[in-house]
């Protein structure tokens, strides 16, 4: 059960890779980063508990943390005029 | 652009998958990874607004910041104790670290007892390097305060902010977790995977959400310029003192067993201390680096929010 | 144990595979957020949840409740980002076709 699970968390990472170098905006490649992560979460505590070694569970509170410090800077800066200035070109 | 970076998150995220069945030690890599990736945008940030395309300074600032991921990236790998047994690496050193490793040090991770103990001089050279990358950041790119424009930046903060109000009571909740938590990994080191540079990290991490949230100039307060400097120099100082009073007491340079009447308790002492000094230094660097850059682009920012 | 472990494990990838899923195929940026969003979420609790009746040992729960809660929190805060920065930049939703007709024949008198 717990193999099946990874395999399907697996398999949806690469849909969230898919969905990272498709995407036509910025957002939704930042989204798919942000998915990734989460489930790099999950693999990593799976993994854990299939090799029987729960101290994965540290790594994986890290990752969780820097993931989200990796979406909120990402974002930040990415509200920079880079970003409004192809904006307003659009416009 | 961005896009890059999104996209070379993605892969150190799955560089380290990858490696997840190998090691632990592997894992901890990809936090460097992650932070490098944070830092790598705020530097391409910046050049990518410059105007005038003969702007030397910003590449070499990301040079920096490349070098000084990757040095993370070094600082935690680990020879890996799985593999052919009829490997030279296997053969002359590693059966000694794995077989001796408990006796000698009395330290669970051999991980860290490797790093900290038996390699310490290694280690030293990778505090000194990460501390001259940071002093290298602050020579070339040390932002002047101004004194009569901190209310300005205020006034301009507080209005671009108001947008983040969730963001902001949220993280309020979580900072003081993830620097207990940094706590946590710094001392937990001996035990499970953990030690001086992942915890830096994580600690520079919660500085980085709270100045991303709450603007450069009250994280300036927060955090003194000159203090941050402080803690770096005191990184380095604390590792090479604790080799000097090896020295003093009249064995090696980094030899530990002197430092207390059991020598395994010294060897524990040795080890807590210096990955304490690994800490602070990989802590201050990162945030001098972040604030550097960061404080930059304000500058930029506000330069031409003003003649808009 | 292990039965009930093995079935929120189920629900857990179901649900994440529906989320993946559902990032391929929605058309727009703010549906797709959406998807990923909810899904992540719970998808999340519900491994987190079989993975703590697996193995009722002291730390390791303790551990994953830690992993759960920050999970609880970060995720959802992730997303109203990801919205509110998109909006701030005027990334629009698509809207339907069909409700800007009934619009103009609801203000017409």
């Amino acid at each position: 059960m717990l193999i099946a699970a990874t395999i399907a968390i697996l398999v949806v990472m690469i849909m969230a890779i898919v969905r990272g170098i498709v995407g036509p905006t910025l957002y939704d490649r930042i989204l798919a980063v942000n998915m990734f992560g989460t489930k790099t979460v999950l693999l990593i505590s799976l993994l854990g508990f299939v090799m029987g070694r729960p101290e994965f569970l540290d790594i994986a509170i890290v990752y969780a943390l820097i993931n989200f410090i990796s979406v909120i800077g990402v974002l930040h800066y990415s509200d920079a005029s880079i970003f409004k200035r192809s904006n307003q070109q659009n416009k | 652009m961005i896009m890059l970076s999104g996209i070379y998150g993605l892969l150190s995220a799955s560089f380290f998958v990858a490696m997840d069945a190998v090691d632990v030690a592997f894992t901890e890599a990809s936090v460097g990874a992650g932070i490098s990736t944070l830092l790598m945008l705020v530097a391409i940030t910046m050049t990518g607004r410059s105007e005038n395309p003969t702007r030397h300074k910003p590449l070499l600032a990301l040079a920096v910041v490349i070098v000084t991921g990757s040095l993370l990236i070094y600082g935690t790998l680990d020879m890996p104790y799985f593999g052919l047994a009829q490997d030279p690496v296997h053969l002359h050193v590693a059966p000694r670290y794995i077989n001796d490793s408990m006796q000698e040090i009395g330290v669970p991770n051999i991980v860290t007892s490797v790093l900290a103990s038996y390699r310490a001089f290694d280690t030293f050279g990778e505090v000194v390097v990460i501390f001259t990358a940071g002093m290298g950041v602050l020579a070339l790119l040390s932002v002047v305060r101004h004194p009569k424009d901190t209310a300005e930046i205020d006034s301009i903060n507080k209005s671009m902010h108001e947008e983040h109000l969730i963001l902001r009571i949220v993280a309020k909740m979580l900072i003081p977790f993830i620097l207990l938590f940094a706590l946590y990994v710094q001392f937990h080191g001996d035990f499970g995977p953990g030690g001086g540079f992942q915890a830096g990290v994580i600690f520079a991490a919660a500085i980085i959400l709270y100045t991303m949230l709450f603007g450069m100039s009250t994280a300036r307060r927060v955090i003194n310029q000159s203090f941050i400097q402080l803690f770096a120099a005191i990184g380095v100082l604390l590792y090479g003192s604790v080799g000097v009073i090896s020295l003093l007491n009249g064995k090696n340079f980094l030899d530990y067993s002197v430092l207390s009447a059991d020598p395994v308790a010294g060897q524990h002492l040795g080890i807590l201390l210096i990955e304490l000094g690994v800490g602070f230094t990989v802590t201050s660097v990162m945030v001098i680096i972040f604030f550097n850059f960061a404080g930059r682009r304000n500058d930029q920012q506000n330069k031409e929010n003003n003649v808009s | 144990m292990d039965i009930s472990s093995a079935v929120f494990l189920l629900i857990g990838s179901f649900l994440c595979v529906s989320g993946g899923v559902g990032i391929l195929r929605f058309p727009d940026f703010y549906t797709r957020m959406h998807a990923v969003g909810v899904t992540e979420t719970l998808a999340t609790t519900m491994i987190l949840i079989g993975l703590m009746l697996q193995n009722p040992d002291g730390l390791v729960v303790l551990k994953l409740m830690i992993i759960l809660l920050m999970t609880l929190f970060i995720s959802p805060t992730a997303s109203h980002a990801l919205a509110s920065a998109a909006v701030h930049n005027n990334l629009m939703p698509e809207l339907d076709k069909k409700e800007d007709n009934e619009k103009e024949t609801s203000s017409k008198p």
